[in-house]
């Protein structure tokens, strides 16, 4: 009889306004209690491992970057560590220290995006304009280092493409000091803010024994008060020759993975500082030859948690099976475990959480076929100026001074 | 718990396994066919408490291999239950979502992509192919053809 009992059902999905994927979670309600979930995922499934065994062993970085716009330093470097694993290479020294340069900035930005996310979707905007905007000094430089704002394209197997110019140092230096000085009060103010921790103390907790049956990794492990980071577990580029320390936080709750990556962010720039002191000089890559018959895995850590990359190599010049795990494919799942018994209010927030990857790799420029950029993005903020200069007088908005507040 | 323990530990299964494979110290792969790769799982999972990291499905040429792989965290080993399935005509294996939550999506994929039939699978249904995905044609096998 009770089986015949129709619940209510809400969709949070496919398309929704705080879900920048394509993802649909069915919530079966009592009241507004969630009571049980389904997920359902690949609604843009591309088939990358399947491509993958098309390809020759120097053309995959480029296709593995691009299954995630943010994380796309870690997939390649994943991959990188696989193939290396099977032919025994060892890259010069500068590279796995540009490497991890570069893997850090990735996972300061990446951060920093969460935590904005985060701030804009229990309606707290001002914590999403200052992130981003704190953000995008640190694109600036991955595109000052590697030619790009995301999709670096950077890693190849025995080394890197591009070194990091000794000029470049200094700027570097400098802007993360901005940065830091920036999340700094960014993290302070959002530490000590009494309605955040209202908000997200006791949300959408996942525990210690929930994290570990679920295997989750990354910051929604390390917010359940697992210590696990492949950095440290299982170095790789240079993170053995450096000095820092995993966070970890108990609670498991929205805000405790919030601390954990807010905190992250400041152990990264100590790394990144500490990496571009110690840069090694001399050559960055290795030639390679060819790929020996045998298999090997890759992992990294990105800044959702472990990328775990496998490769089988029959001796030819492409893989015969590369088998990709993306982090939020085992954080994912644990909603079942954090969701359940929460309010409506609070679920797609916990969804939140766990950071689920999206691609974001539009940025703005107008781009004239034959010149160069026409517009940059000091053109840009002035023309945006001007026009809205321009509608307000012509719609007779008082004119307001900065100085007025 | 250190390399030497693991190692220790892992000779406690030796007689569920045709052999142990060591590529180098943090890499430990342990082959055996698909009956065992269930007990083998299992004992890795509860006795030993590693870390479940993913499952690849593999089309070799005269089987299917399904390799769980495992994560030591404390020593940075990885290991590898490597599971070879006969037979190509009706090829199943034991599912371990049943103690291991965290194998429930993978093991659907390695149904939908390669059409092991995943026993005792709480939760069998397609993951990533889509819905009107022919019967029977599974991208990831040799033979398919696009």
């Amino acid at each position: 009889m009770k089986e015949s009992v129709n619940k209510p059902i809400l969709a949070v999905g496919p398309f929704h306004p705080l879900q920048e994927e394509m993802e649909y979670f069915q919530l079966t309600v009592d009241g507004e209690i969630v009571t049980d979930i389904d997920v359902r995922i690949s609604y843009n499934h591309r088939g990358i491992e399947r491509l993958s065994e098309t390809l020759q062993y120097d053309q995959i970085p480029f296709l593995v970057s691009r299954i995630c716009g943010i994380c796309s330093a870690s997939h390649p470097l994943a991959y990188i560590n696989a193939v290396e694993e099977i032919a025994g290479i060892t890259p010069p020294d500068r590279a796995l220290y540009v490497r991890t340069i570069i893997n850090e900035l990735e996972r300061i930005h990446s951060h920093l995006l969460w935590v904005g996310l985060g701030g804009h979707f229990i309606g707290y905007d001002t914590v999403f304009m200052w992130a981003w905007k704190y953000r995008e000094p640190v694109l600036d430089l991955l595109e000052a280092i590697t030619g790009n704002r995301n999709n670096y394209g950077n890693v190849k197997v025995g080394g890197c493409r591009e070194d990091i110019p000794n000029e470049l140092i200094p700027k570097i230096l400098k802007e993360l000091d901005l940065v830091e000085k920036k999340t700094d009060m960014l993290t302070k103010a959002i530490l000590d803010d009494p309605v955040l921790h209202v908000r997200l103390k006791g949300v959408g907790t996942l525990s210690k024994e929930d994290a570990i049956s679920y295997a989750v990794t990354g910051p929604t492990a390390r917010g359940s008060g697992i210590a696990i980071d492949v950095r440290h577990d299982d170095p790789y580029a240079a993170y053995a020759d450096l000095d820092w320390k995993v966070i970890t936080q108990t609670e498991g709750d929205v805000f405790a993975k919030a601390v954990v990556r807010l905190l992250e962010i400041f152990e990264s720039i100590k790394m990144v500082r500490q990496a571009l002191k110690k840069l090694p000089d001399g050559p960055i890559a290795v030639e390679v030859k060819e790929i020996p018959p045998g298999e090997g895995f890759g992992r990294a850590e990105a800044p959702r948690g472990e990328t775990f990359h496998y490769i089988r190599s029959d001796g030819g010049n492409r893989p015969v099976r590369h088998k990709v795990r993306a982090p939020s494919y085992v954080n994912v799942p644990s909603f079942k475990a954090s969701c359940i018994g929460q309010h409506i209010a609070d679920v797609t927030l916990t969804l939140a959480a766990v950071d689920p990857c999206y691609s974001c790799t539009e940025r703005l420029a107008v781009v004239d076929g034959r010149k160069n950029v026409v517009h940059d993005y000091d053109a840009l903020l002035r023309l945006s100026r001007e026009k809205t200069a321009r509608i307000k007088k012509e719609i007779g908005v008082p004119e307001i001074k900065l100085e007025d507040f | 718990m250190n390399q030497e323990e693991l190692n220790n530990r892992l000779s406690e299964i030796k007689d569920k396994l045709i052999n142990i494979e060591q590529t180098k110290d943090s890499r430990i792969f342990l082959l055996c066919e698909a009956e065992n790769s269930f007990a083998v799982s299992k004992f890795l999972f509860e006795d030993l408490a590693l870390r479940f990291m993913i499952a690849t499905g593999i089309d070799s040429e005269d089987c299917f291999e399904i390799l769980y792989h495992f994560s030591n965290d404390g020593t940075g080993c990885v290991v590898t239950v490597k599971a070879f399935i006969r037979d190509r005509e009706n090829p199943s294996i034991e599912s371990i979502t049943p103690f291991i939550p965290a194998a429930e999506w993978i093991e659907r994929e390695i149904y939908d992509i390669l059409g092991i039939e995943i026993k005792n699978h709480p939760n069998m249904r397609r993951l990533i192919l889509a819905d009107d995905w022919p019967e029977g044609v599974y991208p990831l096998r040799k033979d398919f053809k696009r």
